[in-house]
């Protein structure tokens, strides 16, 4: 069981260690990459144990794999729950994907179909994975750039039947919806409301660009107003919930993305304020 | 198509294999070939700053692009990924030995990076050790390798944005030992006497052994002089881990660092 927690907190880059660890960050927890302090020690894991006496702190990983129909690898969970156990993050979250197979690994969030199989597939992953964690994961969707013609349910009621299925809780990408729906044609409204938002623990915000084809999925810029627009959205349907901006590229003084994140304060209060 | 094969066919497109994942899925995969190759070579090109600088962006991208194509990465981390770049680069490129060389340092710097923790022997404690039986344990950090050319040189410049020597050939093969001292990862070129001394205690010769070895090796009273310097010089570094007598019986020494 996951406790709802609110608050607001930005994804954690090396760029800004050296501010969170000199002064007070206004901010209610960080979120990290796990993979870059699952490592055996040095620099990455002294700054973590520091920013962790300051910050809760969220584990979100990206090399899980949860959708591989080969299933998990021991060694890359017996690392996550060794990260686990030091930390004692708020949870530990991954995205709905798979990574490689056979033994490659492409370090891409690849997509899905979203099948019967796929479902038994990846809820028997996420039992595996919990199980080896010892405690329940947050699930994230990830932004695509094709779809599958197999598929026999929308990502929403996919993600709704994961969580019954296997009691995972969700972390809802709103960029990551806004991209696949303009990517793929889908109706945004409806997919928000095949989501289970009682099992929804945190929202990412991000920013993308326009590739040739497609918005990709990149973190290299502020979050777009439409992006906003359907973060209300949400707030609408999930209440006071845990909110962080995502930025991987491109990276702004710190105090920039503060300013950003305070929109997103402005936001949701105004939600609150709507239904009060 | 299952789930398992259509994941095969959609790892051999990225992999410019055959496959038959195209007529599976609608929208534009490219996407995916692009992502794969762009977030490889962003991973060397991190790992491998002062070998891109040194090599320029047209090189350095061409041989990013040959060792991507004929070495997918297998390890769920990243970090890994850079390992055998500096092969790579020597093939590449076997009349510039400077440029495997310098990668060869910086993937053996970045492995130190993060490397196990462990602290060093506090030399305070060194009035206990009974040097006769005395086997030396170094930092998990630890490492050395060979080089024939002037790469720490060229590493150390371009560390400090000063223009870099040309590259030259050594007088003679060399060897750089590589650890981690606190938080920062570190090289120093040694000497032959060293690197035997080194080697030695790597495969855990006791010390008075080492000594004794030096010694008959050097043929003349140098040596034990030698090795005092090299022994202090290693206490200084923070590269000795532990102290431990024949019977494996820690030596009673607190480390430098709480």
């Amino acid at each position: 069981m996951i406790a709802p927690f609110s608050g607001f907190g930005l994804g954690l880059r090396p760029v800004h260690y050296q501010h969170f660890l000199s002064r007070p960050v206004p901010v209610d927890f960080v979120e990290v990459i796990s993979e870059n302090f699952m490592v055996d020690g040095g620099r990455p894991l002294f700054v973590l144990d520091r920013i962790r006496e300051r910050h809760p702190v969220i584990l979100h990983g990206v090399s899980m794999s949860i959708g591989a129909a080969e299933g998990l690898r021991k060694p890359y969970l017996d690392r996550l729950r060794k990260l686990a156990d030091r930390i004692d993050p708020l949870w530990v979250s991954d995205h709905l994907c798979w990574t490689g197979t056979g033994g490659f690994n492409s370090h891409d969030l690849l997509p899905l179909p979203y099948t019967e199989e796929t479902l038994r597939v990846v809820c028997d992953n996420i039992a595996a994975a919990q199980d080896a964690l010892n405690r329940p994961l947050l699930i994230e969707n990830a932004s695509s750039y094709v779809t599958f013609s197999r598929s026999e349910m929308s990502e929403g009621e996919f993600l709704a039947e994961l969580c019954r299925r296997s009691g995972c809780y969700l972390l809802l990408d709103v960029n990551n919806i806004f991209v696949s729906g303009s990517n793929h044609g889908f109706d945004m409204q409806a997919y928000l409301d095949a989501v289970p938002f009682d099992r929804v623990r945190q929202i990412h915000l991000a920013g993308h660009s326009q590739g040739k084809t497609m918005l990709i999925d990149t973190h290299d810029h502020p979050v777009p107003d439409p992006v906003w627009d359907l973060y209300e959205e949400a707030c609408r349907r999930a209440g006071p919930i845990a909110t962080m901006i995502e930025r991987d590229d491109d990276i702004p003084p710190l105090d920039v993305l503060l300013a950003e994140l305070d929109i997103a304060r402005n936001r949701s209060a105004a939600v609150r304020s709507e239904a009060a | 198509m299952t789930l398992a094969k259509l994941q095969t066919d959609f790892s051999d497109y990225l992999l410019d294999r055959p496959n038959s994942i195209e007529a599976a899925i609608q929208g534009d995969i490219t996407v995916y070939h692009h992502a794969y190759r762009a977030q490889l070579l962003s991973c060397l090109r991190d790992t491998f700053e002062k070998s891109w600088a040194w090599l320029g962006d047209e090189r350095f991208e061409a041989a990013a692009a040959a060792h991507i194509a004929a070495h997918p990465p297998h390890s769920w981390t990243l970090n890994l990924y850079g390992e055998g770049f500096e092969t790579t680069l020597a093939g590449l490129y076997p009349d510039d030995p400077e440029i495997g060389d310098l990668a060869w340092l910086e993937w053996s710097l970045r492995r130190a990076f993060d490397g196990a923790d462990a602290d060093p022997v506090d030399p305070a404690g060194l009035a206990a050790v009974d040097w006769d039986n005395a086997v030396l344990f170094f930092v998990p950090t630890l490492s050395i390798g060979p080089v024939t050319s002037n790469c720490a040189a060229i590493w150390t410049a371009l560390a400090e944005d000063l223009a870099p020597p040309a590259a030259e050939p050594l007088p003679e093969p060399s060897v750089i030992r590589i650890w981690r001292k606190g938080l920062s990862a570190h090289f120093r070129s040694i000497g032959r006497t060293e690197e035997r001394a080194l080697r030695l205690a790597m495969s855990g010769v006791n010390f008075s052994e080492i000594c004794s070895i030096l010694v008959a090796e050097q043929g003349d009273g140098d040596a034990t002089a030698d090795i005092g310097r090299i022994l202090g010089t290693w206490l200084q570094d923070g590269m000795i881990a532990a102290i431990q007598d024949h019977a494996g019986d820690s030596q009673p020494m607190s480390s430098a660092e709480a």
